[in-house]
């Protein structure tokens, strides 16, 4: 079977390929996070060490870990519209960017509501966590980078290379406040049991995955309304039921 | 030696013009010309690769000038909009320097001479800002008579000239075409090179 | 008339740039002003016992010296892209990345090394010792073209934009973190009586790296914001 890619790299196609592909992310999304955040609360066993408060994580280290992987994918796409000159892929870029920084935010929030319990403070410099912090930044740089660019062509351009720049940085930032860190032997926010029991295990790969879908789903929405801004002058999109009611 | 085939430009999401053919052989004169907004001084850019073009392809001596990039750059001279000289410097220093950075080194007789046929003598050494419009323009275009490109691209040479400019800039045009240049360029004023029929290009 | 070389071609673009610093002396002066405004104004925010004032002053001449970059990134392409010498840069027969090279250390001599210069003086004021004030000018040496060299690439993206100096420095400073981290915890570590040798290396280490790639980076994105 070979589907004609190509086909789905336009805009208009793509559109409506979005549109009918957004329920099926949307809707297991909200079904895996009421299952999994049922098992991280209410069915998952408090920590030996932590108690209640560690229940946190469950939010904290699906949010983390897609905010990061979401900046490269970003970069990857923005980098695929810079090299190839294809707009739908600096569409998506732009798309993932308001999504990766929520995450991040949410992660920093969460981080601040687990330290709390642990170390007394609302923010403790943790390495993890100020690099998170950093991360942020350069979600909101890029996001305000094309913002301020009228011209769309330069804005995917100009965001792509400030994400590609941003993600070489990335590790760099991430080594450099690592060593900071342990070199003012700062604190460190960690799940420090033993092992994980099964229905934690359980309920972290079930969140993870909701919000993997939810990811899914909102950037192909948001893409979309992207697609509507950006071709409104064509005439495809003036034929569609939407616009024209 | 300078092809056009088949472009198509455009300005941030909607288009300028498509299936655009044209060339442009040595002793060639060729202007551009279109209604305000139907992308002459974006054809230019284009041509100095500024923008990349939706479609279509440009080359000079048989080759794609994306590929050739420095190569091309070193045989052709825009004059856009924009004077490109600093307020700061006088005229012979700005010559020297914008030579300078398109990579030739040019002693003081020689630019003193382009600076004096553009009729900018007793002038030479101070500071532009202090120059007339039609003087910074002079300026400007003193760069054409240094260095030994064959394709000029000029955006409305002679905005700001006087009768006298503009009398001097077509001997200038004549010149470089019998040497076997090419010109291309967009005018507001009637620009006319003797014993040479201009091609004209319409954009619409 | 002959061709010039690309040494030749470096030598004439920081020659043109000093040279219309030197006509134009004002901007030179008015980043040093602000290095000097506010690495004073922690003393006054956070008072003046020098035991504190003597562990806080390496960060805070970092500190300044990142703020005062930023302020001064504005100036690196502005001048050049309103007057169109810019794009006739970017039509040089002979790289690109040559002339952002020469553009950015000129930049450097003007605002950089300015606070390189006066820095010992700022840090006596925080009663650092020898050793320390040694440091931190070497720090500040290696560093502060890494700054230049980092911001050019968000000057050359946010040419022409409104938002001014906030929108690069919102850009630059977060990539400007790691040079910021060991060229203070080089100072810290001086005064700890530790070695200064990973510091030096890794901000050795960066300064060459970023040589390497920033000019040719910042020549695409100057394309990138003049088409």
């Amino acid at each position: 079977m070979s589907i004609n890619w190509f086909k789905y790299s336009a805009p208009s196609t793509f559109y409506h390929l979005a549109g009918k592909l957004i329920p099926w992310f949307a809707v297991p999304a909200a079904f895996l996070f009421v299952v999994g955040l049922y098992i991280g609360f209410f069915v998952a066993p408090p920590d030996a060490v932590q108690s209640e408060a560690y229940r946190i994580i469950f939010i904290h280290v699906p949010a983390s870990i897609l905010s990061m992987f979401i900046y490269l994918l970003m970069a990857g796409y923005a980098a695929l519209g810079l090299i190839f000159n294809t707009r739908l892929s600096s569409m998506m870029a732009t798309s993932l960017a308001p999504t990766g920084a929520l995450f991040a935010f949410i992660s920093l929030w969460t981080g601040a509501l687990w330290g709390k319990p642990m170390w007394g403070a609302w923010w403790v410099w943790d390495a993890r966590l100020t690099s998170e912090l950093i991360l942020l930044f350069l979600y909101l740089g890029f996001i305000a980078l094309q913002a301020s660019i009228d011209d769309p062509r330069r804005a995917d351009r100009a965001g792509a290379l400030l994400a590609i720049v941003g993600s070489v940085n990335v590790p760099i930032i991430y080594f450099s406040v690592k060593w900071w860190n342990t070199l003012h032997q700062g604190s460190t926010i960690k799940f420090t049991g033993t092992s994980m029991h099964i229905a934690m295990q359980q309920a972290m790969f079930i969140t993870l995955a909701a919000c993997w879908l939810y990811v899914i789903a909102v950037s192909l929405a948001r893409v979309r309304s992207i697609i509507l801004e950006r071709e409104r002058a064509t005439q495809w999109v003036s034929e569609l039921q939407e616009v024209r009611s | 030696m300078l092809e056009v085939s088949n472009l198509a430009c455009s300005r941030g999401d909607h288009s300028l013009f498509t299936g655009l053919n044209f060339s442009l052989g040595a002793g060639e004169l060729m202007q551009v010309q279109g209604e305000n907004g139907s992308g002459k001084t974006s054809l230019l850019r284009t041509l100095c690769g500024f923008m990349q073009p939706v479609a279509g392809e440009i080359r000079w001596r048989g080759e794609s000038v994306k590929e050739l990039a420095e190569a091309y750059f070193s045989e052709m001279i825009y004059l856009g909009h924009h004077n490109a000289i600093k307020d700061e410097l006088n005229a012979l220093e700005n010559l020297q320097i914008s030579t300078g950075l398109a990579g030739c080194e040019v002693d003081d007789k020689e630019s003193l001479a382009a600076l004096r046929r553009m009729g900018l003598r007793r002038r030479e050494h101070l500071p532009v800002k202090v120059l007339s419009q039609g003087q910074r323009r002079r300026v400007a275009l003193s760069r054409l008579l240094i260095g030994n490109v064959p394709l000029w691209i000029l955006d409305e040479p002679l905005t700001a000239l006087d009768v006298g400019a503009v009398d001097l800039m077509q001997e200038l045009i004549g010149e470089h075409l019998s040497k076997g240049g090419m010109v291309i360029f967009t005018t507001h004023q009637p620009l006319q090179v003797a014993g040479v029929t201009t091609k004209q290009l319409m954009l619409s | 008339m002959n061709k010039l070389s690309l040494l030749g071609l470096l030598v004439t673009i920081i020659r043109r740039d000093l040279l219309l610093a030197m006509r134009r002396r004002s901007d030179v002066l008015t980043t040093l002003i602000f290095f000097v405004m506010v690495v004073s104004l922690f003393p006054l925010g956070v008072g003046p016992e020098l035991d504190m004032l003597r562990k806080m002053a390496g960060g805070i001449v970092w500190v300044a010296a990142l703020l005062s970059s930023m302020l001064s990134l504005g100036r690196m392409f502005s001048a050049d892209y309103l007057d169109g010498t810019l794009e006739q840069m970017l039509l040089a027969p002979q790289s690109l990345s040559v002339l952002v090279l020469g553009k950015i250390l000129a930049h450097w001599m003007l605002s950089g090394l300015p606070l390189v210069l006066i820095a010992p003086v700022l840090g006596l004021q925080f009663d650092m010792s020898p050793d320390a004030l040694l440091v931190m000018v070497l720090m500040l040496l290696l560093g502060t073209p890494i700054l230049s060299m980092i911001g050019a690439i968000g000057a050359a993206l946010t040419l022409g934009l409104r938002g001014g100096g906030v929108l690069v420095s919102l850009l630059v400073l977060p990539l400007c973190i790691p040079v910021l981290i060991f060229g203070a915890g080089a100072i810290e570590a001086v005064n700890t009586g530790m070695t200064i040798v990973p510091h030096a290396s890794l901000l050795g280490a960066m300064l060459l790296v970023a040589l390497a790639f920033t000019p040719w980076v910042t020549a695409q994105a100057l394309r990138i914001s003049m088409e």
